[in-house]
Formats: C-alpha cells, sequence, structure tokens
C-alpha cells in the first residue's frame, strides 16, 4: 500500500483468487518485452504529508506574491480581492469533485450554476448568448475566430495592436491550424488606428478583434469600429475586461458580435497564470456553433424545472470536419467563482468598484505623471490601467527603476519595452479596489526616488 | 417512433436517402434507417430555394441530441420549395420520415440519374 | 422502490436560481470608500453604461445559502463511488488543496520578474523532469490547459514538423475506437480524419493501417490502452509502419493510470504524449474544469515547442541554478494561451508526485488494473451472460461491457441500467462510449477504491438485472430518488433556453 489505496494482504488473496491469477504481475503480461520499463522510474520515493507540505512551503517563500509586496502589474490578470465565500464554496466536495456533468439527474448543482453564469455574463456583455466557460482569455478570442471563420467563410482576421500580446500571439498559432490569415491594424496615439482600419477592410475580411479597454488601458471607440466592420460583412470580436463593465458600456449593446475575456479579476486568484476561465458570448445566430459547453433549462418528466448540456452535437459531427471546436473542459470550478463573485458584488456593487477604480485610476495618473522624469505615454480616457514614458535609458534603465521599487516593496507595473518595441520607456501601471490611496502616495514615492537615482547614476556615467 | 419501413414507391441512395419523383420534380428526405441511427431530430435548417444541389453531396445538416449530420442529395437540380414547418416541428423526421418530414422539393436538371438509385429491395439489402 | 414513492425534499423544492432570490437594495459586497478627490467627465460620450447589469442583489447568508443548497443537488466523488471509464475519478487528496491555497503560489501574478519567482519557476521545472520521466520522453511543455487542448498542440507541432522539412501532409489517422475530441482537433488543426479499423481483439487492424498509412500521412494518433482498456500488444509494430513514412506517433495520455512504472509512451515509440492532470494525477474535476494537458515530446519535436519553456541555468560563477523563462524560441509555434499555463495546477501535481514517488506511482497503476480485473470478476460471476465482456479476456485498468444481450433478453438498455444505479448511490459509468461497442458500459474504478466497494457495486448491477427480469419498466422509468427525474434533452435542444428571463427595471417581475 501506498499513497491512497488500500489492498491489504487480505484483500489481494481474494481478488487474485477471484481473478483466477497469481499476481499481479500476470495482470501485466499484455505488455510485450520490447516495451516494457525494466527499472523503477527514476524519481525519488514518496514522503509523507508533512514532509511534502514543507516543500510545498519551502517553494512558495520562494516566489514574492501580492501578498509580500504592494502591486501595480496587470496586463491581463489583476490582484482583485477575493471575497471569503469564494474560497468556501468552491471547496466543497459537491462542487468540486464531480465530473462533467454526463448525467444531470445527479449533477443539477453544477448545470443550474452554468445557468446561473451564463445569465450573469450575457448581463455584463450585452449579448443573449454565453457558454459555461472556454479556458482563459486569449485561446477564447482563437476559438472566436475559427467560429467567425466557419460562419462567413473568410480566411482574414484583423487584430487591433492595442489587443494582450499573448491574445494576439494565440490567434497567430491557433490560426495556422485552420487556414486564417491574421493582420494587425496599428494604434495611432494609442487607440486603434480607424482609418488604418477601414483601409484594411474589404470582403476577404470575416473578423475584426479588439480589446477593451486596449492594452494601454485606453477606452477604444467601439461603436465606431462595429459600424466599419459591418459596413464590409465582417463580423466583430471584443475581448473586454469583465469588471469595467459597471461603467464601460455592453459591448453587446455597441455592435459587438462576439464578447470574450479573461475572467480572472471575477473572483479567481492570480496562481501564476492559472487556472481561471475565459468567457464567451455572442449574438442568437451564434447559438448553434459557440464552442465550449452550454446549460440549457428543461423539465423532467414530472414537470420540474432542470438543467442539462445542450447543444453538445458541434463536437461530435458525424463528418467532423465541421466540429466547431474540439472544448471539451469548461472550466467548471473556476466559473462558480465567477458566478458567486459576482452575485456577491450585486448590481450596485459591479457599478462601485467599476467608479472606484476610475477615480483612483486618474489620481494615480496625474499623480506619477507629476513626477519628474515622468510622463503620460498617453491621455486617452482610462478605466483601470494606463501607461507612462519614464525619462531614463531604455530598457536597463527601466528594468532598473522598477528593481529599486520592488527592492522598496513596490511593483511599479509592467514594462512595455518587453512587448513593444515602440514603447521601450514604457510603464503600464494597473489599480484594482484594493489600491488604496496611501498605496498609490506610496508608489509614487517610491517611482520618484528609483527614476531621479537611475537619471543620477546615468549622468555620473556619462 | 414507426417500424422501419422503406415504401416501394420510393427510391433511395446509399446514403441513407429518399427521392420521391414526380415527372422532373423531385421531393427529398432520409430514410428510417437515418432517423433511427440519429435519434431525436431537435434542429433542421434548410437551404434556400433557389439554390442548386449535386448528386451525392450534402445540402443541409441535421441536428439531433447525439450528433450533427450531413443530409445528402439524391440528384442534382434547383429547389423550389423547403418544408418550412420543420423549424417548428423537426421530430416530424422521426415520426413520419417519408410523410410529413419531407425536407425540399428539387426541380431535377438531369433526370437520367433517377437510374442510379436503389429501389426499396435493394436499399434494404445494403443494410 | 416503484414509480409512486413519495417525492424526496430534494425533489418537492423547485429550482430556483440566484437571480430570483435577494431584493433590490440588498448588498453583500462594501466598496472601500473613495478616498481621492472625485473627478467628472472621465469617460468620453457614449461610453458610459447607462443600465447597470442585472446581478443578483443579495446578503452573503442569502447567497451562501443558495450555493450550498443548490451544492447538495449534486453527486461528487467525495460522496461516492464514481466508476466513470476514461475519466480516471480517483481520489482527490486535500492536502493539494491546502498548498495550492498558500499565498506565495496561489497571489503570485504572471507577469511577476523571475528572479522573484523562483519558487514557481522551479516547481515547473521539477514538474516537466518527473513527466519527462514518467512518459519516457525528455522534453516537456506545461502550457497546454487541458487533455483536448495537448492533443491541439500535438497536431500543430506535427504540422510545424513536417513544414520545416517543405512538406505539405494533409492526413492524420486515428482508431475507430478513439475519443470524440480526437477528430475535432484534427479537424481543427488544419487536417483530414482517416480512420483506421479495428481487429477481432480490439486493437488496431495492422492490414488496415500499412494499407492507409502513406505519405500524405502526418500523424498517428493513439492511446494504449486503447478506449477498451486493453493493451496493443503490435505498438512497436505499429510505430514502425508510422515512423517508416517519416509521419509523427501521437498518444493521447488518458489512460496513463495504467501503466506507470511498466512501460512508458517513449520507449513504445511516441513523438508527442499528453497527460491529463485532472485524470492520472489528481486534479478534481471540479464538474467540468479546470485542468491541464501538459506534453512531453521526442528530441525531433522539441524546437517547436510552444513558448515560453521553464529553463534552469547554471550561473557562470558556481552558484545554485535559477530557473527561467525562455521566450527565444525561433521555431517555437508560438501561444496557445496567455502566459504560462495552470500554475494552480501544476502544484497540485507536484504535491502528488512528491507524496507518491517512483513506488507510489507504480502501485497506482498496480491497484487500477487489479481493482478492474478484479470488478469485471464479480460482474461475470453474477451478471456475465447478461453484460459480457466486449473484448478479449482480462483488461487493465477498464473494461468495456455491452448492454446488447440484456437489451434482447430483458428489454432494457444500457441507459435504463445506468439510470437505476443513481437510485442506489452511485454515479454510472460512461455509457454508449466507445462507439465501437454496441450499447456500450465503460466501468473503470480506479486505484482508490476499497474491495467492499467494488462488491457492493456488483451487487447492486446484480439486484438491477434481477429485477428487470421480473419488471423491466422499472429500471425503464429510473431514477426516482433524485433531485430531477428523466429529463426532456430533445426539449433542450430544440428550444434553447440559456439563461434565466430577468425583468426590466421598472417591469413586473
Amino acid at each position: 500500500m501506498a499513497g491512497y489505496t488500500a489492498v491489504t494482504p487480505e484483500d489481494l488473496a481474494t481478488m487474485l483468487d477471484a481473478i483466477g491469477v497469481g499476481s499481479i504481475a500476470e495482470l501485466f503480461a499484455a505488455i510485450p518485452a520490447g516495451v516494457r520499463l525494466d527499472r523503477t522510474i527514476d524519481l525519488p520515493p514518496g514522503e509523507p504529508e508533512q514532509a511534502v507540505y514543507a516543500e510545498l512551503r519551502r517553494l512558495a517563500a520562494r516566489n514574492v506574491s501580492a501578498e509580500d509586496e504592494i502591486t501595480f502589474l496587470g496586463a491581463g490578470m489583476y490582484d482583485h480581492y477575493v471575497p471569503a465565500i469564494v474560497d468556501m464554496l468552491m471547496s466543497r466536495s459537491e462542487y468540486l469533485t464531480p465530473y462533467t456533468p454526463y448525467q444531470p439527474e445527479v449533477s443539477q448543482g453544477g448545470l443550474q450554476v452554468m445557468f446561473e453564469y451564463q445569465t450573469a455574463i450575457s448581463e455584463l456583455t450585452g449579448l443573449p448568448v454565453s457558454n459555461a466557460s472556454v479556458y482563459e482569455g486569449p485561446s477564447a478570442v482563437g476559438a472566436a475566430a475559427y467560429m467567425a471563420k466557419l460562419a462567413n467563410k473568410r480566411a482574414r482576421v484583423l487584430i487591433s495592436r492595442g489587443v494582450h500580446p499573448h491574445t494576439r500571439a494565440t490567434l497567430e498559432t491557433l490560426a495556422v491550424g485552420y487556414g486564417s490569415e491574421i493582420v494587425e491594424i496599428a494604434l495611432d496615439d494609442a487607440l486603434t488606428d480607424l482609418e488604418a482600419l477601414r483601409d484594411a477592410l474589404c470582403d476577404e475580411v470575416g473578423a475584426v478583434v479588439l480589446q477593451q479597454p486596449n492594452f494601454l488601458g485606453a477606452i477604444e471607440d467601439v461603436q465606431a469600429i462595429c459600424d466599419a466592420a459591418h459596413e464590409h460583412g465582417a463580423l466583430v470580436i471584443c475581448a473586454a475586461d469583465p469588471l469595467t463593465l459597471g461603467v464601460l458600456e455592453a459591448p453587446g449593446n455597441q455592435g459587438v458580435d462576439v464578447c470574450v475575456g479573461e475572467g480572472q479579476s471575477l473572483g479567481n486568484r492570480l496562481d501564476f497564470g492559472g487556472p481561471s476561465f475565459g468567457f464567451f458570448a455572442a449574438t442568437e445566430r451564434h447559438l448553434r456553433s459557440m464552442p465550449g459547453r452550454i446549460a440549457g433549462e428543461t423539465t423532467d418528466v414530472d414537470g420540474r424545472r432542470g438543467f442539462v448540456l445542450t447543444l453538445q452535437t458541434r463536437e461530435q459531427h458525424i463528418r467532423r470536419e465541421k466540429a466547431t471546436s474540439n472544448i471539451c473542459t469548461s472550466q467548471a470550478l473556476n466559473a462558480l467563482g465567477g458566478v458567486v463573485y459576482l452575485s456577491w458584488l450585486g448590481r450596485q456593487g459591479i457599478v462601485e468598484i467599476g467608479e472606484l477604480m476610475l477615480q483612483r485610476t486618474h489620481y494615480a495618473r496625474e499623480t506619477l505623471a507629476a513626477i519628474d522624469g515622468v510622463s503620460k505615454l498617453h491621455d486617452r480616457p482610462v478605466v483601470r490601467e494606463f501607461a507612462l514614458r519614464l525619462d531614463v535609458d531604455g530598457d536597463g534603465g527601466l528594468r532598473r527603476v522598477l528593481e529599486r521599487c520592488a527592492t522598496a516593496g513596490v511593483n511599479a507595473g509592467f514594462a512595455l519595452g518587453s512587448e513593444y518595441d515602440e514603447y521601450r520607456d514604457g510603464l503600464l501601471v494597473a489599480i484594482t479596489e484594493q489600491r488604496s490611496r496611501a498605496d498609490i502616495d506610496r508608489l509614487a514615492e517610491v517611482l520618484a526616488v528609483a527614476v531621479a537615482a537611475e537619471r543620477d547614476a546615468a549622468e555620473v556615467t556619462a | 417512433m414507426a417500424d422501419a419501413s422503406y415504401p416501394d414507391d420510393l427510391l433511395y441512395h446509399p446514403d441513407h436517402d429518399w427521392a420521391r419523383i414526380e415527372d422532373d420534380v423531385a421531393t427529398f428526405g432520409i430514410t428510417w434507417f437515418a432517423q433511427d441511427a440519429l435519434g431525436e431530430v431537435v434542429f433542421f435548417d434548410p437551404p434556400e430555394v433557389g439554390s442548386s444541389v449535386t448528386a451525392g453531396e450534402f445540402y443541409a445538416e441535421i441536428e439531433s441530441v447525439k450528433a450533427v449530420s450531413d443530409v445528402i442529395a439524391p440528384l442534382s437540380g434547383e429547389i423550389v420549395e423547403v418544408n418550412a414547418a420543420l423549424a417548428e416541428t423537426p421530430e416530424a423526421i422521426n415520426e413520419d420520415p417519408y410523410g410529413a418530414g419531407w425536407m425540399v422539393r428539387v426541380k431535377l436538371s438531369d433526370t437520367g440519374q433517377v437510374d442510379s438509385l436503389m429501389d426499396s429491395d435493394a436499399y434494404q439489402s445494403s443494410l | 422502490m416503484s414509480a409512486d414513492t413519495q417525492q424526496t425534499p430534494l425533489q418537492l423544492e423547485r429550482a430556483t436560481t440566484i437571480f430570483e432570490k435577494g431584493s433590490p437594495g440588498r448588498r453583500a459586497f462594501r466598496a472601500p470608500e473613495l478616498d481621492v478627490p472625485a473627478v467628472d467627465g472621465l469617460l468620453p460620450e457614449g461610453a458610459r453604461r447607462a443600465e447597470p447589469p442585472r446581478l443578483p442583489e443579495a446578503s452573503e447568508p442569502e447567497i451562501v445559502r443558495h450555493y450550498v443548497n443548490l451544492s447538495k443537488r449534486n453527486f461528487d466523488l467525495d460522496s461516492g463511488f464514481y466508476p466513470l471509464g476514461s475519466c480516471t475519478m480517483k481520489h482527490n487528496p486535500r492536502l493539494h488543496e491546502r498548498v495550492a491555497a498558500l499565498p506565495g503560489h496561489a497571489r503570485l501574478h504572471p507577469l511577476q520578474d523571475p528572479l522573484r519567482a523562483q519558487g514557481a519557476l522551479e516547481l515547473m521545472f521539477n514538474l516537466q523532469e518527473s513527466l519527462a520521466e514518467i512518459a519516457g520522453l525528455p522534453h516537456v511543455s506545461l502550457q497546454p490547459s487541458a487533455g483536448s487542448h495537448g492533443e491541439l498542440a500535438g497536431v500543430l507541432l506535427t504540422r510545424a514538423y513536417h513544414a520545416d522539412r517543405g512538406e505539405q501532409r494533409t492526413k492524420v489517422l486515428t482508431p475507430d475506437s478513439a475519443h470524440g475530441t480526437n477528430p475535432a482537433t484534427v479537424t481543427m488543426g488544419g487536417y483530414e480524419v482517416v480512420k483506421v479499423a479495428l481487429d477481432d481483439a480490439g486493437g488496431v487492424d495492422l492490414d488496415d493501417l500499412r494499407a492507409k498509412t502513406d505519405e500524405n500521412v502526418a500523424c498517428l494518433m493513439l492511446t494504449n490502452p486503447s478506449t477498451l482498456g486493453i493493451f496493443d500488444p503490435n505498438v512497436e509494430e505499429m510505430a514502425k509502419i508510422v515512423h517508416g513514412v517519416g509521419a509523427t506517433l501521437y498518444y493521447d495520455g488518458a489512460n496513463l493510470n495504467a501503466i506507470m512504472g511498466y512501460s512508458r509512451p517513449g520507449d513504445m515509440g511516441f513523438d508527442i504524449v499528453h497527460f491529463n492532470l485532472h485524470k492520472t494525477f489528481t486534479q478534481p474535476h471540479g464538474g467540468g474544469g479546470p485542468g491541464a494537458g501538459p506534453i512531453a515530446v521526442s528530441d525531433r519535436i522539441e524546437p517547436y515547442l510552444p513558448r515560453p519553456q521553464v529553463v534552469r541555468r547554471a550561473p557562470a560563477n558556481g552558484g545554485p541554478p535559477t530557473f527561467d523563462l525562455d521566450d527565444d524560441r525561433p521555431k517555437s509555434i508560438g501561444k496557445l494561451r496567455g502566459f504560462q499555463g495552470n500554475y494552480g495546477v501544476f502544484v497540485r501535481t507536484y504535491a502528488y508526485i512528491r507524496s507518491l514517488g517512483a513506488e507510489g506511482l507504480k502501485d497506482v497503476s498496480e491497484v487500477s488494473v487489479l481493482n478492474a480485473n478484479y470488478l469485471l470478476a464479480r460482474l461475470r460471476e453474477k451478471v456475465g451472460d447478461r453484460l459480457p465482456l466486449a473484448f478479449g479476456e482480462r483488461c487493465m485498468h477498464e473494461f468495456v461491457l455491452s448492454g446488447a444481450v440484456m437489451k434482447k433478453e430483458l428489454g432494457i438498455r444500457t441507459v435504463d441500467l445506468a439510470k437505476r444505479l443513481l437510485d442506489h448511490g452511485y454515479h454510472p459509468p460512461t455509457v454508449y462510449f466507445p462507439l465501437v461497442v454496441d450499447e456500450a458500459l465503460l466501468i473503470e474504478p480506479t486505484e482508490t477504491e476499497t474491495r467492499e466497494t467494488l462488491d457492493a457495486f456488483a451487487d447492486a448491477i446484480a439486484a438491477i438485472v434481477a429485477e428487470a427480469e421480473e419488471d423491466p419498466d422499472i429500471a425503464r422509468n429510473a431514477p426516482y430518488t433524485t433531485p430531477v427525474r428523466r429529463l426532456d434533452e430533445a426539449g433542450a435542444a430544440k428550444r434553447p433556453r440559456v439563461r434565466e428571463r430577468l425583468a426590466r427595471s421598472g417591469d413586473d417581475a
């Protein structure tokens, strides 16, 4: 016996006898000698629970998390407060341990959670149809572009340079598989260049992808982009930041056909990048071709209200080339966290948290831009994230500034130069409801010192 | 669901579709075997009137609880009528595959193709 | 039990959603106070949302009561036996939840400076090494987020490999018994699916494979043991055939639970292997996710792995190694998702591998195979005439019975047996998969179940079959005691209702 098995010598004797073999080894006789492992697996021996716990603690202690510093690092995942009820509900056996609901009679808990989640996402995005979640944000865009290609048979996708770099990279990778050409649309002063977009639109373009707010934190003119795209028969896919949708107009109300995005902000932990969930909502016309799981309402034989997985045929197409996706998993547990969080936040709360971020972001941007050597990279309206320029020497200077801030216990944000050559001196700063005015003032203090020190050092060596 | 039946007055295509020929107009649908294999039909999206169909190629999709399947045209021609009632009651395809479950009516472009289809006996032995 | 059993309390309780609870003005969240000056006009014209989204308005106690009560309408693995074939429903150790919740892991930002995330990168690197050893293939990417995501990675890697050789291959082969995600993945990867037939023993038909393998074939996707629970002894020959035309060989790791310590896919000749961390490595299924589907590959596939890769660097001055994320991979297929993967899942998997060690993992495979064969033996004793094994004599970690005889002689189908099992307090096995078996019942007990549980389950199946001899209608109308009874799935698909109807402000509900 080891780990979690429970075969006693008595059990073993009874079982081998019932099977009609003399040893466990006989049960592996089908494995030919040529592929048999003739040694033990080269891994260290197993350890008791307390030793494993100690090891995982040791590793945790080698990480500087949001617990250990005041963080303004965003760029796609954000340090929001996760209420205790989310932890409690996500750890309940009934939600944590079952499989996908293939026997709906005993899975009404999970199915109803999906139904409620779908309702909440529909509300947030302003689109009537939502699935029960996909893996995460960037691959949701990839899946949406594939769905668009199947819908209008066009093989070119225009994507704004303001979309998250990981999303653009993921779309490129997935598009190689389904044969779409990806064309990037440039930014004009931190917003998607509408003229460049109009120039690029034509009958071959099947979809236009934008992000709201965009990677630089700026609020895009979604309506104008939708109008331009629809004139040419292209679908609009918008990757939205869900916690801004209390104050920003719902993408569905601005003409967006498919709204997807990263759900981590909604009741899920940072977890070094995952697991989280991606949301995926669309207009009615795409209901039958949406990827992923969908829960639908129905009744049982006695007339009771109930829920089932529905419209699941698309992965099991008899002529399988028509399958609209291969997604088997939803992110059910993470989506549970999402809908519990949205219920906890509530109708008023989501507006309040948006307003709070809006005001503090404004305050932060003005305060930091007033520092000597710091200026706004752009002055576009923002909600919760913004970009600054630091007057220091390119990548190296910025890196050292961040290093000084980190040593002082503040993570000042994301160095844009690692993803955008044109913003080598750029810093992306994110605000959540957890960053108080005092935190922002602390950042300003620390950043001012760091920038000054870097500029002094540069002068000395000049 | 009806018992297995394959009316004698119809002609059959190996991909489990039937055709009722009336001069140069044919009505198409799927056979009892096909609806039984699919299970309960939940959705049928007919093609547009005026579009053309080609013998041996798919012209529409049919969706059941279990799977989505292509519907193959037994003969070539132009669609002159579609069964709009199937939008409300797709289950007619299961309950009455040769009657109320008809799918499209087609003006044939080459009546000679009719000879390549099977009669009821030949189709049943192919199953 | 019969059709006129009195309703249970859960049956009497009408399903109400969170949107039907609460009342305008109620709240749980308390916003932090606005500690900066409020400024008007921060949003451009037309950008501000006119109507707040109609999320619930409920207090914390209401929300808790709603979701706790809702959870009781779920059957789960902690509560009972869950022999879902192909899913490996093994116990989810709670240590894993404790370590995954440590703030150093849970609150770590994915874009943190790698020098300040050394614990995470060390964990990922060690996990990579462990998985490489288990698979018998040296290079691992942890990026794919689910089994089917790993499969897609495999197809895209195959495509990149061939393209780099200037070849445009068009086909991918999969056996008839393959999981549904395989053909769908192949299509998304831009290839045509070609099915390979099975022989009478349930293995791949080598003649059919030879006939279909040509220079247009990019890859053969397999799992071994197969979805029939049978180890295909011809795997070496298959590798020869496929490699002979320069194609890649892909291993679907869904059934890895059967062979750890006994055989490794890399040694069988596979080029690409994906793991299901939520099957073999105890990541809780969560009602349908999250999971993770990392891949291990051979040397020739390594250049194309997604970026970034977690690497270990020995520092020049001879100090301890550091870990880093390497983005400098010119031949990489790129990214399959944001950041570097489902780290929370890696923490749990790593804890599992450290807990079990080499002998523990071998024990997992031995007991999973022992348990499956024992349960098969018991079922054969009791109902073998009505529910025979579909292929072969023994099995590995799972086995497929056919309900065809039962259907013919007793008039109840596999689905009816499954629904009646619900009344006995079990989650049924997988039904109607694999497609190659008529009225299939795919049973995988896993290694964490006791002999007593297996005995009781076999007794329950026997009782249901005996009951059906007397009165088949009982099973046909089961279940009777679950929170809802059989549901109208066709109706849900014909007239889909996928969200709650919400009242507009000012309207009556």
